[in-house]
């Protein structure tokens, strides 16, 4: 983390106002006394971020950048209520950043030369192209072929369930955005989803708030099967490679796209807006072998990869009806 | 001439005011047309889809267990999605409660059609909505599903704007056409006109006949009453023409005779007081008639002024002819001429008149020159082209120089000299008609200068 | 010298016939057009005076015809009318000059003389009276070999004495002749052309003789 200051949870405590503790984590990017800083709330790990936002306070005299983490829902919550406490909002739940957006809480930024795709109304910018994958764990695979497809993987946690058992894990939709994101969008493309999470409802299927936590579980042995993780966070798991096979899924790949907007009532429009040019910069320019994060798949997202489209029919699943009867057949699938 | 006639607007430049403005009305309808028609057109795509999304909605809502689902899919949003980027709300109420949704969307004024739509400012943008209901059975009761979906009108607006700057470059282009046309069209309509006018102002004075050349239709009544008032006025000019010409010609054969009469007696007769008799009556004969010519050359100086039939006229040759038509008469009071000319000088002139002018001065030089003398006729070009004749008589009175142009003055000297005076006015108006002066001066050795400029 | 004299008006006619023939001319008379067609088809003259207005037709067109048959006498056209028009026409159509209507006869006989002598080549008349020869045409009268340009008076005032030798010509009557109405002369005025003819004739057998009170005549000695 080279010259990052970084995170003393203790005495975040007290200084962040009593309101909400919402966030899970914290780092200081530059000098705490800086006369311009730079706030962003995000839902993506310090550790991924640290490379973007140390090369822009190096390249930035004067300025910091305080950086919160939180959950997805907690952002879109937090964006919502007080929109001037933040001048930024990353977030991997394209869908609620997309709504964030829609419901006008999100400054339009011209004059980017942005993917058309990419960007949705100069407000909700997406920097990286993630894919949702299937993290398994070598020991438990071993001597045999590791599950390519998701009917693969139905077939051999069918074929033996007892090993199974209690050992697969997925997200939490409930409490996880992006969880929600990738099995709605999962859902939409293929009825396979559905039978995935029965069978792994009936091996009593683990539920996560979060990708790092599969991961390390996975590698832990606590699982042996995590679907729908973020194939960017255990690709940056270097440590772990050799415990953990990361699969992207034949069949078919749900890609998520992070994004970035700045708020409307944003405490420092002009400084977030140098920032989000130095992110798409910096992630669609594909330079950086030693940035963190997965860069903007600049392909114009093609038929075979389901890269999640900034669009309207975001709002779908985040419908109170639509959200309740997915829910409700979700637990009905995995909660046995 | 011209100058009586009272000019309204230019034919000219109505007809092509009305046609330009025409043309630029056309052009604004047109604009105006287009750009309300296409504005139909896209708001009703936007309609159509809005409808297409409230249908997809609510299609699948039913009532399971006494509880409203609506499983929409996802092509009911996704299909509102625009170049744009338009913002997507919705509201899903049953019975006029909110289900889903956005809360704040406004709801339907009144019962409304089937699906309808309508715009609102919302947010700061404009808002399309359309919304649809919808009855289900849930167990005894009805209840009433309301779909309502709407969306931003930006790629509207840049879809109308980009028509409207379309329209506008076919407006303006059908405007710069009708006007070229129109130009086309005016010196057209306007250019038969223009050719009788010049047509009928290249003519000599002279020239009376009708307009032959065909005409427009609209222009015959014009032409007719034209060609009859120069008929008219030709039939009268020639008439009045011809009776001058014809009273002098009565007058003068029995002058003719009378003196005849006189001079033969006038042989036979020795008595003095009876010649003198004779020779004042031949003289008044001879007063009567120069009188006569005078009056007629006066007439037509006077009617030929103000029609003035210009040629290029050669004055050196045309004063060497008066002066070789002339020559008898001076032998006859062995008065030589002395030509000074300077070959070729030539102005555009009315030669008739000129010759009037000139030899009306010629012949007062003659009247006054005294037997055995010179009268000295210069030509050359000098600011102007000047014919000077300076004869060895008794020269001009100095008192009153500046009245003997006036008509029937007469110097004091000429008395006991036939001529009626009228010579340097005729000279004198000719002068005027050319834009020309008549100046006359005493030479230092005596004798009279006339100075005849062009 | 053979003339034509076409005049429908009488008196007028009179009047130029006997001036003429005073003067030593041979004058046909025709009142008519036919006439003077007819005239002019027989003999050949020397000059033909043509009135415009006559009973039987347009003077003018007896001109058109006059020229169309290539006949050359000149023509001097005697009109009342004067506009320059009028006289132009005249000339176009192939009259040699023009006199206006009413005339001085002098102003005639000037215009006769003018235009007799352009056509001199066709007819030289020369007049001799003892050692003097006269050419009445050019004015020249050669007085023992010696030619001498005689002024216009001098030479009308010859013209008269040399067609009537002997015969005595009243002041008055010299004055009529060389002086116009317009001047009002006195009969002495005469005397100075006479003296002037004399010193001409001086060197010849040509004498004017005095005869106080009477006039003046030419002897030949």
């Amino acid at each position: 983390m080279r010259y990052v200051f970084a995170l003393i949870l203790s005495v975040l405590a007290t200084s962040l106002c009593a309101q909400e503790r919402a966030w899970e984590d914290r780092a200081l990017f530059g000098a705490a006394d800086t006369p311009r800083m730079l706030h962003v709330l995000s839902s993506t790990d310090i550790a991924l971020f640290a490379p973007i936002a140390e090369s822009f306070v190096a390249d930035t005299p004067g300025i910091a950048i305080e950086y919160y983490v939180a959950g997805t829902a907690d952002i879109d919550r937090i964006m919502r209520k007080s929109p001037d406490r933040f001048d930024m909002a990353i977030s991997s739940a394209m869908d609620l950043q997309f709504k964030l957006a829609n419901d006008g809480y999100a400054l339009a930024l011209d004059g980017f030369d942005h993917p058309d795709w990419a960007e949705w109304r100069q407000s909700v910018f997406a920097f990286t192209s993630e894919p949702a994958a299937i993290v398994l764990n070598r020991a438990a695979f071993a001597g045999a072929q590791m599950p390519q497809t998701r009917q693969a993987l139905i077939r051999r946690l069918r074929d033996t369930p007892e090993q199974f058992r209690g050992k697969v894990g997925t997200y939490d939709v409930r409490q996880s955005g992006l969880g929600y994101l990738f099995a709605t969008q999962d859902a939409r493309t293929s009825e396979t989803f559905w039978r995935l999470m029965e069978v792994m409802g009936n091996l009593d299927a683990q539920l996560y708030c979060c990708s790092s936590d599969m991961i390390e579980d996975v590698a832990a042995g606590r699982l042996f099967v995590a679907y729908n993780v973020l194939g960017s966070y255990a690709e940056a798991r270097k440590d772990l490679s050799d415990a953990i096979e990361i699969v992207l899924p034949a069949d078919f790949r749900t890609v998520m796209m992070r994004t970035a907007l700045v708020s409307s009532e944003a405490p420092d429009p002009a400084l977030a807006r140098s920032f989000m040019e130095h992110l798409l910069t910096q992630q669609s320019g594909g330079t950086s072998a030693a940035l963190a994060l997965p860069l903007l798949d600049l392909q114009k997202p093609g038929s075979e990869q389901s890269t999640i489209q900034l669009e309207p029919a975001l709002l779908t699943y985040l419908d109170r009806l639509k959200t309740e009867r997915f829910i409700k057949e979700w637990e009905d699938a995995i909660i046995q | 001439m011209s100058d009586l006639i009272r000019s309204s607007a230019s034919l000219r430049q109505r007809l092509t005011l009305v046609l330009i403005g025409g043309a630029g009305v056309l052009a604004l309808v047109l604009y105006f047309g287009v750009r309300l028609y296409a504005t139909q057109i896209a708001q009703q795509g936007q309609d159509d889809i809005l409808r297409a999304s409230v249908t997809a909605i609510l299609d699948t809502a039913v009532i399971r267990d006494d509880r409203l689902e609506i499983d929409f899919p996802y092509a009911a949003l996704s299909m509102l999605n625009t170049p744009s980027d338009d913002r997507v709300f919705y509201a899903i109420r049953q019975d006029g409660t909110l289900v889903s949704g956005y809360s704040e969307l406004p709801q339907p004024l009144g019962t409304l059609a089937p699906a309808a739509s309508w715009s609102v400012p919302y947010q700061g943008a404009d808002l399309r909505l359309t919304t649809a209901a919808r009855s289900l059975i849930a167990g005894d009761s009805d209840t009433t599903i309301t779909v309502t979906v709407a969306q931003t009108q930006d790629a509207l607006s840049v879809t109308l704007a980009q028509i409207s700057r379309n329209v506008a470059f076919f407006g303006a282009g059908f405007f710069v056409l009708a006007v070229l046309l129109s130009f086309w069209a005016t010196a057209s309509t306007i250019g038969p006109l223009n050719r009788l006018a010049q047509s009928v102002t290249r003519r000599g004075p002279q020239d009376l006949s009708p307009v032959a050349k065909p005409v427009p239709a609209e222009m015959v009544p014009l032409v007719a009453s034209l060609n009859t008032l120069m008929g008219r006025l030709d039939q009268s000019l020639t008439r009045s023409e011809d009776f001058i010409a014809e009273a002098a010609h009565r007058v003068r054969t029995p002058l003719a005779t009378v003196r005849s009469h006189a001079e033969t007696t006038l042989q036979r007769v020795d008595d003095e007081e009876n010649r003198s008799a004779l020779r004042a009556m031949i003289r008044a004969i001879d007063e009567s008639s120069r009188a006569a010519g005078q009056l007629l050359d006066h007439a037509m100086t006077t009617f030929r002024a103000d029609h003035l039939d210009r040629q290029n006229t050669n004055l050196s040759e045309l004063v060497q002819d008066l002066i070789s038509g002339l020559e008898p008469v001076a032998e006859m009071k062995d008065i030589s001429f002395r030509l000074r000319t300077e070959k070729d000088v030539t102005v555009s002139a009315d030669p008739i008149l000129v010759q009037n002018a000139i030899r009306n001065l010629i012949d007062n030089a003659l009247k006054y020159s005294p037997a055995e003398s010179d009268i000295v006729v210069s030509v050359a070009q000098e600011d102007m082209a000047v014919v000077r004749i300076c004869d060895a008589g008794p020269g001009f009175p100095k008192d009153h120089m500046a009245g003997l142009v006036d008509r029937f003055a007469r110097g004091e000297n000429a008395k006991g000299i036939t001529g009626s005076g009228l010579g340097l006015t005729i000279a004198h108006d000719v002068a005027l008609a050319h834009n020309g002066t008549l100046e006359l001066s005493n030479a230092k050795g005596g004798g009279a200068c006339v100075t005849f400029s062009l | 010298m053979k003339f034509l004299l076409v005049e429908d008006n009488m008196e007028l006619a009179d009047a130029i016939l006997q001036r003429l023939k005073f003067d030593g001319h041979v004058i046909d008379h025709a009142s008519k057009m036919e006439d003077a067609v007819a005239f002019s088809q027989v003999n050949e003259y020397d000059l033909i005076l043509l009135d415009i207005m006559l009973p039987d037709g347009d003077g003018r067109d007896f001109l058109e015809k006059h020229r169309a048959a290539r006949n050359d006498t000149p023509v001097i056209v005697l009109t009342a009318r004067s506009q320059v028009s009028d006289r132009i026409s005249m000339l176009d159509l192939g009259a040699d000059d023009y006199v206006t209507k009413p005339f001085d006869h002098a102003e005639l006989e000037a215009r006769c003389r003018a235009v007799l002598r352009r056509r001199a080549g066709s007819a030289q008349t020369v007049t001799r009276l003892g050692d003097v020869t006269f050419d009445p045409l050019a004015g020249v009268l050669t007085v023992a070999g010696q030619a001498v340009k005689l002024r216009n008076r001098e030479l009308r005032l010859l013209e008269l004495f040399i067609n009537a030798p002997g015969q005595l010509f009243s002041k008055q009557k010299l004055v009529d002749r060389l002086f116009s109405y317009d001047d009002d002369v006195s009969d002495n005025a005469v005397e100075v052309y006479v003296g002037r003819l004399r010193k001409h004739l001086e060197p010849s057998s040509l004498r004017i003789r005095t005869s106080r009170g009477l006039g003046y005549s030419l002897e030949n000695e």
